[in-house]
């Protein structure tokens, strides 16, 4: 067995379960902050072994359903531009925007969009075009922002400027603030995502025990990694005493990526930002510092955010903030399927309304 | 051929086309149908006959373990069999964008005969068209395969039955994965190659040597996944799957969770599903096991009768290895890798 496989290894998995069932004597709600942890709950079967007293909550960590109803706009903006290529991620493609429109609709209609898988790609597109303005739509959290940051650097050594990025990054910490803070959101301890540490380390976190003497564990995303987290867990809530854990050593190093973390602030300042559902929280963004303001999108087409009515019904904000389950959103598998999203929580891969949906545990 | 690059004179129906399909297509394809060259192809075929249809517009044109026109080849000859049936004759139609290059059509074209050797059937008919540039990308080949049906009675997708074993004839994504890692712009290195490859010989000594088969279907577009939901709908049954029975190669497996996608929906080219009686399950292991093209057979679910079972009728239930069952959907759209 190599080391991926014995973080799947049923046969721990029983016995941590076991320990599990023994451990808890008190209801725990726990937040994925991270959709892919949602999705890994639910594929690997283990939501419905899991007690009953268990409650998991999604969180704000999945980076397509947190990009704001303006932002969607924007990009469908820039699509109806001539002169201009949209290269994206494919996440992005099907995201509801206004009036039920997406970037695969008006791709279809003649749009220049390209799905990239990097944003080097990306800066590629600009060199190979050089009368078009290629636009990457940067969208992520710090786990994507590094990279799209070390091709803004690249693209100034090698003055490729064609390439513009529109930096729409949302930093996880500071909307873990937002949901502590907020009296309404009974979340008992996190499950802290792995790849966005990778890059941060524990310390952007320490605020969440200290201040909140709520308990976070930075995990993986195999069932030996979440069962020992909500062990950790359940232990730090009997002893009344929360910490920060890092149970993914094996991905995630304490101090996290420095050198990435440097690359991401050569490029880009702190600043406000909006969330979907959520709304403005401070200090939650990246915009251009002014060395690189010549590749800012923003800029140099002359974007501006417009507000857009909130989608009639959708919860995502609820959902978002762990306040409301998915399947409990009124429009939940009626108004809202994937084939008919209303909202981005049901399109992205990693969205827990899309993971409800697909996933429906049966038995 | 003389000439290097295809023109649009090449499709005009004048001597540059008569040169193209003398030079190329009846070189590579020739046989006493298709040497006849009349309006039509005259076969020597008797009924009940199944027949299929496919366009392939795949990029890139060329990829690890094969290319469009193998792939044409291929799909086609697959889609004929999957009823029980002995793949015959196939027509072969090309739409090219002008400025190809020759050798890249001759290349394309002489693996198609390989191909078609291989699965023992015949090209009998076809046809050229050369378009403007930009007006297709590169290439797509349309091929149409007519077989004799050697079953009794067609196998169907509705007739899974209660207690049958759900076999597969090998690895599951390798094509999908094959083909998206080599699209432009993508650019992590994996080893794994398509398997597109002909069935019908695996289908025959099915039929011949093991019989009672209920469905039978190659997984392509939507994968596994998509293809057990249209079988467990058409017949009315749940198809409760094991997960870690089906095998998935570690190159395949690792691609895909670097690009955020599921190879249970990966596009196969190579591999069938077979559904049959539990009892005879072991015996048509065994026989595929010995074949080329299926070696790595196994069985990888059952049919549960939906009164007694995790699921509803018309359902695929996965058993994931910690024992848990969960959903496994049809694919709504196409896969897009993710962003983080
Ligand atoms: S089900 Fe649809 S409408 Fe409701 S919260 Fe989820 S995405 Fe929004």
């Amino acid at each position: 067995m190599n080391v991926s496989d014995s973080f799947k290894d049923p046969e721990l998995c029983k016995k941590l379960l076991e320990q599990l069932h023994n451990e808890l004597d008190a209801p725990l709600r726990f937040m994925e902050v991270c959709g892919t942890h949602t999705v890994a709950i639910f594929q690997s079967g283990l939501r419905q072994l899991l007690p009953k007293e268990i409650v998991h909550l999604s969180g704000p960590g999945c980076p397509v359903c947190v990009t704001h109803e303006s932002e969607v706009a924007a990009f469908l903006d820039l699509a109806e531009k001539d002169d201009v290529i949209i290269a994206t991620f494919g996440d992005l493609m099907r995201v509801p925007g206004p009036k039920g429109r997406n970037l695969k609709l008006a791709k279809a209609e003649g749009a220049r969009i390209e799905i990239v898988y990097s944003p080097l790609d990306a800066l590629k597109l600009a060199q190979n075009n050089p009368n078009d303005t290629v636009v990457f739509l940067g969208v992520g959290f710090e786990t994507t922002a590094p990279t799209i940051a070390a091709s803004i650097m690249m693209a100034k050594q090698q003055n490729i400027a064609n390439f513009k990025v529109l930096s729409f990054h949302k930093l996880v910490p500071p909307a873990l603030k937002v949901l502590l803070d907020d009296p309404e959101c009974a979340v008992d301890a996190f499950l802290l995502p792995g790849h966005v540490s990778t890059i941060l380390g524990m310390e952007p976190y320490h605020f969440v025990a200290e201040r909140y003497n709520t308990p976070g564990v930075i995990t993986g995303f195999d069932p030996v990694d979440i069962l020992e987290s909500l062990l950790i867990m359940v232990e730090q809530r009997k002893k009344g005493k929360a910490s920060i854990v890092n149970q993914y050593k094996r991905a995630v190093s304490d101090s996290g990526n420095a050198r990435a973390r440097e690359i991401m602030f050569s490029v880009f300042d702190v600043a406000e930002a909006q969330w979907r559902g959520v709304g403005t929280i401070p200090d939650s963004g990246l915009v251009f510092n002014d060395e690189y303001a010549e590749f800012d999108a923003l800029k140099a087409l002359n974007i501006t955010l417009t507000e857009v009515p909130q989608t009639p019904g959708c919860k995502c904000g609820e959902v978002l903030k762990g306040k409301m389950q998915p399947n409990d959103c009124p429009l939940f598998a009626k108004a809202c399927t994937p084939a008919k999203p209303v909202g981005p929580c049901m399109v992205s891969t990693e969205g827990s309304c899309a993971a409800y949906f697909k996933y429906q545990v049966t038995a | 051929m003389s000439e290097s690059t295809l023109l649009l004179d090449h499709g005009s129906g004048g001597m540059a086309s008569n040169r193209l399909i003398g030079d190329l297509f009846f070189k590579h394809f020739g046989n006493p149908i298709l040497n006849e060259m009349n309006d039509a192809a005259l076969l020597d075929i008797t009924g009940p006959i199944t027949m299929s249809t496919d366009s392939y517009t795949v990029d890139p044109i060329f990829f690890p373990g094969g290319n469009i026109g193998t792939l044409a080849v291929h799909g086609t000859v697959n889609d004929v069999a999957m009823l029980g049936a002995k793949p015959r004759y196939l027509s072969c139609g090309f739409i090219i964008e002008e400025g190809l290059k020759m050798s890249t059509l001759e290349k394309i074209v002489i693996e198609m005969a390989q191909a078609a050797k291989e699965a023992d059937v015949l090209i009998v008919t076809g046809d050229t068209k050369v378009v403007p540039r930009g007006c297709v990308d590169k290439i797509f080949i349309n091929t149409t395969g007519v077989g004799e049906l050697i079953l009794p009675e067609a196998t169907s997708g509705a007739h899974a039955k209660p207690g049958d074993a759900v076999l597969v004839s090998g690895t599951m994504g390798d094509h999908g994965l094959t083909v998206l890692s080599n699209r432009e712009g993508l650019n992590f290195a994996t080893d794994v190659q398509s398997d597109s490859a002909p069935l019908n010989h695996i289908i025959e000594a099915l039929i011949n040597e093991i019989g009672d088969i209920h469905v039978l279907r190659d997984p392509t577009r939507g994968g596994l996944a998509t293809t057990l939901n249209e079988i467990a709908g058409q017949s009315k049954v749940t198809i409760k799957l094991i997960e870690n029975q089906v095998p998935v190669r570690e190159s395949v497996r690792n691609g895909c969770s670097f690009l955020g996608l599921d190879p249970f929906y990966l596009a196969n080219e190579g591999k069938l599903i077979c559904i049959l009686p539990q009892e005879k399950a072991e015996a048509a292991l065994t026989l595929m096991r010995t074949m080329k093209y299926g070696e790595e057979a196994v069985q990888v679910g059952t049919v549960l009768d939906p009164e007694n079972s995790p699921g509803k009728a018309g359902q695929v239930v996965l058993e994931t290895p910690l024992g848990g069952h969960r959903l496994l959907n049809m694919l709504e759209g196409e896969q897009l890798p993710r962003i983080c």
